[in-house]
This record gives structure tokens, sequence and C-alpha cells, in this order.
């Protein structure tokens, strides 16, 4: 069942929410001589607030598609497309402090941000590949500018130019995956796709596009070996950038990966963990390998790291193995892991470049040094990046722990032994890098001297970030069941 | 009154962590504010711990019989995935439930004179002390393995921040070398998660006992190739915080660097953790692989008497003599564990308690004279019995108990072991028991070094030891001394779930 196009606009009120925000960015930037004025982070600030609370009302419906079918409305889409809301406010209130952007223009940085979201948005619902295909070049193009947004900065201009060769090479190969089953079954819908390819089709077509595609998604999501511009991006970009990538459109990639998988290629209900391509690949199998090479590579390559904001960036690329662990079998449940993990991820994660921010304001760098005997200088700030570092460790009481033992138990569950232990071996080396910056904030004596002031406000967005981490650690049912509910509105 | 009698375990779990919530939200530089409040913190589950002491019924055994836990509480946590609040007490944790509230409230008193940031050691220290005890009392694994990583955290911050010259390598390699061990656990008990069903319920459960019924394992469980790897899991995560050889390396290197009263906790508290869960739970839920695995144990455990003792000998630093005695001792309650007779096991819970007692005078101990001269080097004393014959005195009491002089409980408890593992392994047995001519002789060489001889006329003003240190010593070398004499409290509270346990591993095959 699909709406047209006149019947969908009510349903479409948080991705109007955003447009609306945007054109009104344009005025103010156009408008706007004072660049600092405070108007454009405002009014991002209500945009954004808005489109979450329009995502958070809508009705969760079984999967109806808007617009003739070029988007679907269902509880996995809301809930990606809340997730994602939440990150950019999250972010747009950490830009608000940030050093690096305070003389820049605030308008044009606010209209790239809520072009992500928007892209973000139709990338979480998208159910025809060429609404697909546009909705990741409208999260990845304004990536690219906000990677480079800081001009004068040689990091930054590195990591734009960078940015945009991967992406735009992902992008074609991951296009001409597509041509190759728009070929086969001679439709862009993916459900009518997925049914064409159950009812069986040559396997090596098929084949080469699924390995297509998977490079797209990959690159989306930051897995190796797809992950080489990441760290480079990661570095270059301003802080509440790098914070942003790191989680919206890591989710959103999730989110469009696991949906135009387990459409295209996940076997019918009943075979619940089997892959409609087992015949000729085992899938599981290679994708069990590229979790186990993304969490390694990331946490082996991060140990080295002397900046935070790049250590952080190879912890995210673990992060993202880790969450591989639920799609290697492709079942509900697994699913339902990955969807845990990315709402504690995202306060976790969050939180740590939030701290960074702060630190970061007052020297002027980031690396590990700058945080050295922050326990005495800003003690909230560095108690509450040591509960972040613990958390995306895995170790409880905290919310990452739980996460974890989601994702490991689906591994478990399903037979897949040594992926798990290589995940909980990967566990204790991360432990290690995050511990080095938990040490020079505690156990070491300040290099900069005096206290750091943390203002009012991120000391209220700190304690938002804290308190979910310490929450869902110790009480999670309501959270299992957001995730479980949004993801039986996927499956069905 | 009602209330403390049936959430009794709860309250000596989380009242030293309302305590740490406590001293967070106090105003700084109230630094005598802070240690009263986490003095009175620390004490409460004291009195609560004699209230179990006079009313847990010695009769029933408990292990892995739901009904005969004492002073349980059974709630549900998450129920979507059957997590339960699940804590009980039976003889094998009885004891170490009292030695924790004991040894963690001497700890703080030991902590008196730490100035530097006493609010969040304090705290640290509480938090501690919360997990330790809910170790203890968990009977749900999910619960069990939140609290033992728990644990973790606030070890890493009080060995990192509070310790000696080398603390920020001590910390990490603690934490490291712990947290290996844990994942594998954590592992372990998925795993088993998967492979069981609550036979009330038909789901799977995090229920310690229900594993320990063979009945709700699946035919997947049953392989005893399986169960050999899980077996081994949990045997590694347990065998690392005793520690065993070969896991033994982050031991000397924690206890030297960890301030007084941490090594204190550490050494009379967190070793004890390992054998405690090879007790609760590696051996009722895989007793067949047990039995098969007695003498790898039984050689370890001899490995770890003889070797530990041969270390300590070496030693010139007086506390890595102790921190090597404790690998020593711990060697003992793994060769008594392994012999699978109830006089081995009794013995090996025994030493657990006996040698939380006694390693924690022995730490306290060198942390007076540590705090004195800023040294600890045997060999850079001499004499000081002339200058300082009280603490001379406690020493040699310490030391007398620690090298198992009949009359003081470790003697009973080593004896106790020797008896019920000589018929099993003779020759192993055998082997261990010259650990003992060794142990002694590193403890008398040392007392000599240090004691006995020519004064060092460094020391010739040394300060004698103060009513504080005396009041923390006391009374651990009283209840040495008389269950030393009269072993009988204890070993009445403990006897019924030992024998209980023996069956349950001897039952199979």
């Amino acid at each position: 069942m699909s709406l047209g196009n006149l019947a969908s606009l009510p349903y479409f009120l948080p991705e109007f929410a955003v447009t609306a925000t945007i054109l009104l960015l344009i005025v103010v930037h156009v408008a706007g001589r004072n660049r600092r004025s405070p108007a454009a982070a405002l009014l991002a600030m209500v945009g954004t607030g808005s489109a979450l609370f329009f995502a958070w009302m809508t009705p969760a419906g079984a999967g109806t598609g808007l617009f003739e079918g070029m988007v679907v409305l269902d509880g996995f889409a809301v809930f990606f497309k809340v997730l994602t809301a939440l990150a950019t406010l999250i972010v747009v209130f950490m830009s608000i402090d940030c050093y690096e952007l305070t003389d820049k223009s605030q308008a044009e940085y606010y209209i790239f941000l809520l072009s992500v979201l928007l892209g973000m948005f139709l990338l979480s619902s998208a159910s025809d590949i060429v609404m697909l295909y546009l909705a990741l070049e409208l999260v990845s193009i304004p990536s690219y500018l906000l990677a480079g947004y800081l001009k004068g900065k040689d990091l930054s201009n590195e990591a734009s130019t960078k940015y945009v060769v991967y992406g735009a090479t992902a992008s074609g190969v991951m296009i001409y995956g597509f041509s190759l089953l728009y070929g086969m079954t001679g439709s862009t819908q993916i459900s009518v796709i997925g049914n064409a390819l159950a009812s069986g089709t040559s396997a090596l077509p098929a084949l080469l596009a699924a390995v297509m595609v998977t490079v797209g998604f990959g690159y989306k999501i930051a897995a190796v070996p797809f992950h080489m511009w990441s760290p480079d991006v990661y570095e270059g970009a301003p802080i509440p950038v790098t914070a942003f990538l790191s989680v919206g459109p890591k989710a959103a990639g999730f989110a469009i990966l696991v949906r135009f998988f387990y459409t295209v290629f996940a076997s019918p209900e009943g075979a619940e963990g089997m892959w409609k391509l087992s015949s000729s690949v085992d899938w599981p199998f290679l994708f069990a390998v590229l979790s186990a090479v993304t969490m390694t590579v990331g946490n082996l390559v991060a140990i080295n790291q002397s900046n935070v904001k790049r250590l952080l960036a190879y912890s995210s690329i673990a992060h993202a193995g880790y969450m591989m662990m639920g799609f290697v079998l492709l079942t509900s449940v697994g699913l339902k892991a990955i969807l845990f993990y990315l709402i504690v991820y995202l306060f976790m994660n969050l939180g740590a470049f939030y701290v960074v921010v702060l630190v970061a304001n007052g020297s002027r760098s980031e690396e590990i040094s700058d945080f050295s005997g922050l326990g005495t200088r800003a003690p909230l700030a560095a108690v509450s990046l040591a509960v972040f570092l613990f958390a995306l460790t895995g170790i409880p009481p905290f919310s990452g722990f739980i996460g974890k033992v989601y994702l490991f138990a689906e591994v478990i569950n399903r037979g897949v032994y040594w992926l798990a232990l290589v995940a909980a071996l990967n566990s204790v080396v991360s432990l290690y890098y995050y511990a080095r910056i938990v040490k020079v904030m505690f156990l070491e004596e300040p290099v900069h001297t005096g206290e750091l002031t943390v203002a009012f406000v991120p000391r209220v967005m700190l304690a938002i970030l804290v308190v979910p981490t310490l929450l869902f650690g110790v009480y999670w049912e309501p959270v299992i069941r957001i995730a479980e509910s949004s993801v039986r509105l996927l499956t069905n | 009154m009602d209330f403390i009698n049936s959430h009794i375990l709860s309250l000596m779990t989380f009242l030293p962590l309302a305590g740490a919530a406590v001293i967070l939200m106090l105003p700084g530089g109230r630094d005598e504010l802070v240690k009263t409040v986490a003095a009175v913190a620390s004490f409460l589950p004291v009195p609560l711990a004699v209230q179990l002491w006079f009313t847990y019924d010695r009769s029933v055994a408990g292990v892995n019989v739901a009904s005969q836990f004492q002073f349980v509480e059974h709630t549900r946590w998450i129920p979507s995935i059957n997590v339960e609040y699940f804590l009980g007490a039976d003889g094998i944790s009885m004891p170490m439930i009292i030695l924790t509230a004991i040894i963690s409230f001497l700890a703080v008193i030991g902590s008196w004179n730490i100035e530097k940031q006493i609010k969040g050691y304090m705290a640290l220290l509480l938090l501690l002390e919360t997990g330790m005890m809910g170790v203890f009392c968990a009977l749900d694994f999910f619960l069990f393995y939140v609290f033992w990583e728990v644990m973790l955290l606030p070890m890493y911050f009080l060995i990192g921040i509070w310790g000696g010259p080398r603390r920020e390598y001590a910390a990490i390699k603690f934490f490291l070398y712990t947290l290996l061990g844990s994942v594998l656990m954590l592992l372990v008990m998925l795993a088993l998660y998967f492979n069981t069903t609550d036979p009330e319920t038909g789901g799977h459960t995090f229920n310690m006992l229900h594993y320990m019924q063979q009945s709700t394992h699946n035919e997947w469980l049953r392989g005893f190739d399986i169960r050999i790897l899980m077996f081994l899991g949990l045997f590694i995560g347990f065998a690392i915080k005793v520690p065993l050889f070969p896991f033994h390396t982050w031991l000397p290197d924690a206890h030297v660097e960890a301030p007084t009263a941490i090594s204190v906790i550490l050494a009379g508290i967190l070793l004890k953790m390992g054998t405690y869960g090879l007790m609760r739970i590696s051996f009722p839920m895989f007793p067949d692989v047990t039995k098969w695995f007695v003498i790898p144990m039984a050689v370890l455990g001899a490995i770890n008497i003889v070797y530990g003792a041969l270390c300590a000998m070496a030693q010139s630093d007086l506390k890595k003599l102790v921190a090597y005695s404790s690998v020593s001792h711990m060697g003992f309650c793994l060769l008594g564990m392994a012999a699978l007779t109830p006089a081995g096991m009794v013995g090996a819970a025994f030493q657990m308690f006996s040698h939380g007692m006694i390693t924690a005078m022995l730490f306290f101990l060198v942390g007076v004279v540590y705090d004195r001269a800023h040294h600890r080097d045997i060999d850079g004393f001499g004499g000081l019995g002339a200058v300082v014959p009280v603490y001379t005195f406690y020493i040699t009491v310490a030391f007398f108990a620690s090298l198992g002089l009949p009359g003081f409980s470790g003697f009973v408890a080593e004896a106790m072991v020797f008896i019920g593992s000589f018929d099993v392994f003779r020759t192993i047995v055998m082997i261990s028991a010259s650990g003992i001519i060794i142990v002694a002789a590193f403890h008398l060489w040392a007392l000599q070094r240090v004691f006995l001889g020519p004064l060092n006329p460094k020391y010739a003003q040394l300060e004698e030891i103060n009513a504080r240190e005396m009041f923390c010593l006391s009374p651990l070398a009283l209840m040495t001394l008389l269950l030393g004499v009269y072993p009988m409290p204890v070993l009445n509270l403990m006897n019924a779930s030992l024998v209980r346990l023996v069956d349950v591993v001897n039952m199979v095959i």
C-alpha cells in the first residue's frame, strides 16, 4: 500500500520542519550583517527541535508507502529519524561553544548541518533505490562541505578533498550495483527487487550487485576496508562536525544497510538467520569477517594515536565493527541489538566529543596532553569524560556494557563463537587506549594551569548526556522495548 | 526492623554506596567530615554482619538448592531477558560477607592519614565495598558479573591516583588483566544463558542455581568438549583474580604500588573472589569437568605454594614479600578445593577467611613502618625490636600467624587442607608441604633482619605504633588467635554448605 503525493504530505512533517528551517537560515545568512549573531543557532535549534518533535509524534504504522512508494513510513524509519534529529540537536548545542566555529559564518554552517539531517531522514525511510541514492548524496555532499569548513586550516582542506574523492568512488560503485539490480528485476522498488531475487535469478550478477552495494554502505558506516577516509576527515573537521559524522550519518548508514539487505537479501519469514544468496557465498561468514576486521583494525590503530579526535575516530570505526555483529545473521534479534547500541552509542560518543570541545576551547588543540590534570582543573567535565570512555569500553554499570551484551548475545546465540571471542578481546584492547585519556586526566599533573570553567549550558548538556549513559546501564527495559518494536515494524 | 531484616543483604551492599553519594555532595575542604561519613557508612554493615551471624541457620546447606538460601531477596530486574535481582547467603558466602564488612571498615580507619583528595578516595573506597559485597551476595549471574566489574573502576583509580611511584603502570596492568578474565566470563555467561532453560518458566535464565541443575542444560551444553571450554573460560577469569600461576604477575605490582588500605582490601578480600567464584560457580555448574580437572588444579595450587614462597624469599621489599606470601597462601585454597573431600574444601574456605585477616594485618603493619621510614627495604632496617617493642610484638604475631604456627588460624586451615588432600594426591601434597618450610624461612629471616641484630642508628628515634593503627590491628590479631585455638564457630558456619558442595561435585560420573 502506498499513498499518492498529496495524501503523503501530512506524514512528512519532520522533513518539512527541516526544509523550512533551512530556507529561513538562508534568509538569515543573506540578510545577516552581524555574523556572530545567535539568531542562526537559535533557529537551527528550534528547527531541529520541532523536527524531533514531529518525528517522535509520527504515528508509526506498519509500513505505509509515501509518495508513490519512494519512501516508507514505518517504526524503523521513525526510530532513525528521532535518533538522527536528537544527534543533530546535541551537535547544534555543541557547535555554539566551539572555538573553531565562532568566527565563521554561523548560518551557513547550520544550513549544511540541517541539509545532512534532511538527507538522513530520507535515507532512513527510502524504499526505492533512486530515492536511496539521492538521499545518500544529500547526506554526503553537505558533509564534504562541513569537513572542509575551516578554510584556513590545511588539515580541514585535506579532510574535505579526501572525503570527496572516496565518497564519489564509493557512490559510483554503489550506483553501478543498483543498475545491475534494476537490470535483473526491472524495478527500482526494493521490496519488488527482493521478491524478484527470491524467485530465483542468475546468481552471479546478484552477487556482484550485493558486493558493490556493500561497498557504498560500508563507506558510509566506515567499515574496514572502506574506512580509509574517516581518520583524516575526523581529524581535520571541526570537532562538532566530527562528533556529528561519527554518530548521525553512521546511524543513517546502518539504517539503510539494514533496511536494504533485510528487504532484498534476507530470506522470507520462517527461516531467520538465513540469507537468500547463501547458495553462492557464505554471507554471514563474510560479514562476520568484515565485522571482526573492522573492530580489530579500529582498536589496534587507535592505540597509537596522540590526538584525541583521531583516537575517537578510530574508536568509532571499532564501534561500527561491534554493531555489525548484530547484522551478521540478519535476524530481528540482531537488528534489535544494533538499534539499542545506536541509542547508547549516541549518548556516550557525543558526550565524549562534547568534553573534547570544552577542553579544546581552552587549549585550542586536542592532544592527549591537553587533557592532563583535567580531574583537578574541571572535575565535572573530567568525570563525565571518564564515564563516557568507560561506557565506550563496555564496562558495567554503564550503558555501553549493556549494548555490548546484546550484540555478543546475538552472535553467541547463533553459534558464531569466534566472533564473540574476537569482540571480547577487542574490548580489552580498547580499554588500553581509553584508559590512557583517563590516566592523563586523573593521574597526571596539569600542563595548562588554571581552572577550566564550564559554563552553565555545557554543564546541563553534560548532565543530559551522562544521565542516560548511567541510567541505561542499570535499567534499560524501556529502551530495549523501543528498539524491539522498531524492528518488529520493519520485519512485518 | 522488618525492613532491615528482609533487606539485610541489600542494605549491607548499598549502604556504602549511599555513603559515597553523601560524600560527593559534601562541600570541599571538610576533610574530617568526609572521613566521619565514610567511617559511619562502612561501619553500618558491621552490626548487620553481626545480625547475620546470630540469625543464620547453620543446619541448611544452600549451594544449589534455592529454598535453602537465607536472607533471600528476589525480584525481577529486566524482565525481557529475565535478569533478576537475586541475593542470598549460604555457608560459602557467609564468611566472605562478614570478612568484607570487617576489613572494609578497618580499611577506612586505616586510611585516616590520607591527605590527597580525601573526598574522592573515600567515595571510591565505599564504591569498592559495594562491589565486593555484591559479588558475595549475588545469585543471579548477570548481577554477579555487574558487581564483579564494578569493582574494577574504583580499584583502578585507587591504585592509580593514591599509589606509589609506579602506580600508573600497576593500575592499568591490574585493570587489563582482570578485564581480560572478565570478558571470558561474560562469554561463558551468555553461552550458558542461551543453552539452559528455566524449569519454571521455560525461558532462558541467568539464575545461577538453575545452571547447577544439569537437567536445565540443553543437548549442546551436555557435550563434554563444550563443557571443558566453558569451564576453562570461567577458570581463567577466576584464576587471574586468585591469582594462580601463571596469571599472577599483576599482583606484586598492584599490591606494592597500592596505598596501604587498598593493599589490605586487595589481599584481604579481592583475591578471595577468585576462589569464591570457583566454589560458587565453576564447581557446582560443571561438576564433571571439575573432576576431570582436579589434577591440573592441584598442580597449580602446589606451584603457587612453592613458587610464591620462593619468590617471597627473594624479595628485598617488605611489601613485595607480603604480596608473594599471598600467592603462596592462596595456593593452599586451590589445593584443598581440588581434593574434593569435605576436609579439603572446609580447609580451603577457612584458609580464605583466615588469610583475609592475616594478610590484612601484614599489609597494615608494612604500611605503619613505611609511613615512618618512607621505605620498605628489608636490609635497610635492623634492630628495630628495641626501639618499637609494641610494633614488633604485633608484627611477630602476624608473621607467626602467616607462617602457620599452631595456635593461629592459618595453621588450622593449612592442616585441614593437607589432611583433606593427602589421600587424594600424595606426591603433590608432599611437594606442597615443602612450601611450608620456605614460608617459615622467609618470614623468620625477614623478622631477623628487620627487628633483631644491631640497631640501625638511623631509626633510633622511630615512632611507636599509634592508637589508631592498633585499633585496626587488634581485632584481626585477636580473631586470628581465637580461631586458631577454637575454629569451630567459623567452621560450623560453612560446614553444611561445603559438605553439600563436595557431594554435588562427586555425585556425577
